[in-house]
């Protein structure tokens, strides 16, 4: 029998207890927080610990997460972030080199981590019976982290092929990079994650030792447990692995250099022979949830469902459905970011159709958006998609371990990282108003278009007469 | 090859009956998989894999029509596909527009997708919105539009989509070792059409491909969540009931994948290129499908300890990204791989895999590989089954496969059962003498068309 999961049962059900709530009585909803078992401590060392008790599988998730990202690198060694999380599974004194990842399999877990501008993470997903261990594997390479230089040459070539795999493959991949490269103009979220090529090419053992001796304590990580487990379990494996840890008391408050206000609007084009479609896209710079008024940011996440999310969306029905001048459309807000958040939006050209007309037609929504902003059907619409996505994403161990560590990492408590369905049910009309108004500002945004061009091959044959050219 | 079990049809009308429970320990209890696998008749006939789960007041299915895009008619490469993208567009009386509100008013998440070999279909609800829900769904299987506007939509998207894809290094690598392996074949074909078979499909392609494989004789459905037997008897038959009894499948028959010249190059101007590769494998019905899956283990298939990574990526930092697979399908079975390396190195790295793949087939693996990688699957194996959406794929991909629910918890079983003799026998089988079929895209260096493995 799969045994039930109370704790989350809880928490889930308070969730469409919003949800169903929100549907029977929306203007009067007074949304109550979440009420959960979802724990939070803190070790005498600084090592923040969550656990998210969810009892349907005898797993459990582990992570590790830095208060650390590329967004906190020196300039010029772009990258080292991410070249330090690929560092991290070579070896320690107790862990040969490149075993980390052996010994997790042999185990019978799965293991990866990832980098992002503010965040550096590890994890386990695991037999619950494991933990301890991969806690204990966890916590020696917090502090023991050995590298050789043949080991850093040969992860170097590792980094540049995901970079050739990810991004020179990829020319959608390129407009991104150059789009965020002049939105951002003097935020170091405007470097690319995985770092420019050319300053990649020289990260060194030294970049990366000095990095990691700077950021990784366990004053400056956030463990969460999702699974199987009790929180005394939790609190006495954490405490028996990491309580050791030294903090590092040099680790300061993350002040980056933050955005001027923005004077002009931004233009990027971008030509290239593996373009497929002519597409247009824009971002705005915005709050984030950590920076913005209360309730602003949940305005934006709705306003950006209503606008652009879907086929129900006004920009899909508008581009896409009646005028057809778009095979695909859409747009996100994204608000997780420590410093700031931004607006995507993006259309892909019908074919022969002219990229002005299709950039046009997308600001003419935007622009109905700002001088007249939503209808009370369109939010209660939205507001019921977004919670609906909120409590279906319950389902999954690593989302649920994820939305907290998320939390944690932009300054909330469980509290109010629970109480977002209902900030979500609590936004209004005025609200979306509002935000639109402030936020949909071109002078703060970057427009980006990809415009496929013939291959050198395709050219030369162009040139060439024949039958059925031209 | 999987045997299609078929569920016959029951007599007994009005029965809602628990058919069959399996539950049970076999190993430690922290490796068991233990859950109740209900196999549920409904009173119409049809039936269904139930995993209870009341814990939370929401329901999800999964459900497969078999057939998928191997049933595509010749020369209209991409129907299935076309069609996925079209159920949500509109039913009975509802157009696309309001049909897709109706669903974000209920809060329901409802898609569709096309594989080789089934047409897939899934379903979430909140328990109270359940049969409004089903009711939806119901109208999408049964009574579905293809409006004119709608069709026009979908297919500027799918010609947006291929436009795309004939630029993707990793896609056209993949299509066009399929194209290579299985010419001729249902397989080999391109599962998302052409831009020339998507310009010319009509309505009434995607209507007779509708008509053909929605039945009931062809159809499984799992579902996991807060709904017991004798309420899913009702719903099966609310959301299949209307369907024919029988779909009128074209036979498709067994392949092997071969090529006549086993290594091609596609060019395109990338820095990096892409590289699939691939052999046959066993069936499931044959005694070394295991030992192969194990096998694959320790050469590609686990990942981050696997013989590849260690040469390619670990000591040599020729890729990010190296991995093997053992696929089986309704009439063949694949073992496949990709690599992407930089145009200078790509040739270092395919050389690196064929020495790999010679030196296992020569060896097999050692008895600590094989140790490992038992305890690598068998451990992880209740972390396919730590969500309800995880459960539903995960039951359902047996079934499809010809298993029982009892399988669950025979499978580890199975897996620690291979001996070292087993894993020699069937790397040999597997790879003994036999020469990679290999497509390659990017500007390759120094690539020999017949290259001699070195090792």
């Amino acid at each position: 029998m799969l045994q039930s999961g109370l704790c989350r049962s809880t928490l889930l059900f308070s969730l469409t207890f919003v949800l169903a709530m929100f549907t029977a009585t929306i203007d009067t909803l007074k949304a109550s927080p979440a009420v959960s078992t979802v724990t939070e401590f803190k070790l005498d060392n600084g090592l923040q610990v969550i656990v998210v008790p969810d009892h349907r599988a005898p797993v459990v998730t582990h992570y590790v997460w830095y208060r650390v990202g590329s967004a906190d690198e020196t300039a010029g060694v772009s990258g080292v972030a991410h070249f330090l999380e690929h560092l991290m599974f070579k070896s320690t004194d107790k862990i040969a080199s490149g075993a980390f990842s052996k010994i997790i399999a042999k185990l019978g877990g799965q293991d990866n981590a990832f980098t992002n501008y503010d965040v550096t993470g590890y994890y386990q997903r695991i037999a619950k019976d494991r933990l301890k261990t991969v806690m204990e594997m966890e916590a020696d390479r917090m502090v023991n982290l050995r590298l050789t230089e043949r080991e850093v040459a040969t992860e170097r070539e590792v980094i540049l092929e995901e970079r050739r795999s990810r991004t020179e493959n990829n020319p959608s991949a390129i407009l991104s990079e150059q789009m965020s490269a002049a939105l951002y103009q003097n935020h170091p979220y405007r470097i690319p994650i995985i770092g420019w090529m050319h300053e990649m090419a020289k990260l060194s053992r030294e970049d990366a030792l000095s990095f990691y001796k700077r950021f990784y304590a366990p004053n400056n990580a956030i463990v969460v447990v999702a699974g199987d487990v009790s929180v005394d379990e939790v609190k006495s494996l954490a405490e028996a692995a990491y309580g050791s840890l030294k903090p590092n008391t040099d680790i300061k408050q993350r002040v980056r250099p933050q955005e001027p206000p923005h004077r002009a609007p931004r233009r990027v084009e971008l030509k290239d022979p593996r373009a497929g479609n002519a597409s247009v896209r824009r971002y705005y710079l915005t709050p984030s949830i950590s920076t913005a008024a209360p309730g602003e940011a949940e305005a934006l996440y709705l306003m950006m469902k209503i606008a652009a999310n879907g086929s129900t969306s006004r920009l899909y029905q508008q581009l896409v459905s009646e005028e057809k001048i778009a095979s695909s459309a859409g747009g996100w807000y994204s608000g997780s970011g420590l410093d700031s958040g931004s607006i995507g939006i993006y259309a892909v050209a019908a074919v022969g159709v002219d990229l002005g007309k299709l950039e046009a037609a997308m600001d003419g929504v935007l622009h109905e958006l700002r001088e007249k902003g939503v209808t009370e059907g369109e939010l209660d619409r939205a507001k019921k998609a977004f919670i609906a996505e909120f409590v279906y994403e319950s389902d999954s161990q690593s989302a649920l371990a994820r939305r907290y560590a998320e939390g944690a990492l932009l300054g909330q408590t469980i509290e109010q990282v629970n109480d977002f369905p209902a900030a979500i049910a609590r936004v209004t009309v005025a609200d979306i108003a509002r935000v639109a108004a402030k936020h949909l500002d071109i002078r703060n945004s970057v427009t980006g278009t990809l415009i496929p061009v013939p291959s050198e091959p395709e050219r030369e044959a162009a040139l060439k007469p024949g039958p059925g050219k031209l | 090859m999987r045997h299609v079990r078929r569920a016959g049809a029951c007599g007994k009308a009005a029965l809602f009956a628990s058919l069959l429970v399996f539950a049970g320990f076999l190993l430690p209890a922290s490796r068991a998989v233990a859950m109740n696998i209900q196999v549920v008749k409904s009173p119409g006939g049809i039936t269904a894999w139930l995993v209870e789960e009341h814990s939370v007041p929401l329901i999800g299915m999964r459900f497969a029509f078999e057939g998928g895009s191997a049933q595509d008619p010749a020369g209209k490469d991409g129907v299935a596909h076309f069609l996925a993208g079209m159920l949500d567009e509109g039913a009975g009386d509802l157009d696309g527009k309001t049909f897709q509100e109706r669903m974000e008013e209920i809060a329901m998440r409802m898609s569709f997708d096309d594989a080789r070999d089934a047409f897939y279909g899934s379903l979430e609800t909140l328990s109270e919105n359940r049969d409004a829900a089903v009711a939806l769904l119901a109208l999408a299987l049964s009574k579905p539009r293809f409006d004119a506007d709608a069709v026009e939509r979908v297919r500027g998207q799918l010609l947006a989509g291929l436009a795309y894809a004939a630029r993707d290094p990793d896609r056209v690598a993949t299509d066009q070792w399929n194209a290579l392996a299985f010419s001729g074949h249902p397989y080999g074909r391109p599962t998302q059409g052409t831009q020339a078979t998507i310009q010319k499909m009509t309505r009434e392609d995607l209507r007779e491909y509708w008509a053909r494989t929605f039945a009931r004789d062809n159809l499984r459905v799992v579902v996991v969540g807060d709904i017991d037997a004798a309420t899913l008897g009702g719903v099966l038959d609310t959301l299949f009931g209307q369907l024919p009894a029988k779909a009128q499948l074209t036979p498709i028959v067994p392949v092997q994948p071969a090529a006549a010249e086993k290594f091609k190059v596609i060019e395109m101007a990338v820095p990096q290129s892409v590289a699939r590769f691939g052999l046959p494998a066993f069936p499931r019905s044959d005694k070394d499908f295991i030992p192969a899956f194990v096998v694959n283990t320790v050469l590609g298939g686990g990942v981050m300890s696997s013989r590849l990574w260690e040469e390619v990526r670990e000591k040599r930092g020729l890729a990010y990204s190296v991995h093997t697979n053992i696929q089986p399908y309704d009439q063949t079975c694949v073992f496949s791989g990709g690599v992407a390396t930089k145009n200078e190195e790509i040739a270092n790295s395919l050389d690196l895999i064929r020495a790999e793949i010679k030196r296992i087939a020569a060896e097999g693996p050692t008895e600590k590989e094989l140790r490992d990688a038992k305890d690598y699957l068998t451990g992880s194996f209740a972390l396919r089954f730590d969500s309800n959406a995880k459960i539903a794929n995960q039951l359902l991909w047996f079934w499809q496969e010809g298993l029982d629910p009892g399988y669950v918890d025979r499978r580890n079983a199975e897996i620690e059962a291979v001996t070292l003799t087993d894993a020699k026998r069937a790397a040999k089988r597997l790879f003994e003498g036999r020469d990679l079929i290999v497509t390659v895209v990017g500007r390759p260096k120094g690539l020999a068309a017949n290259p001699q493995p070195r090792g």
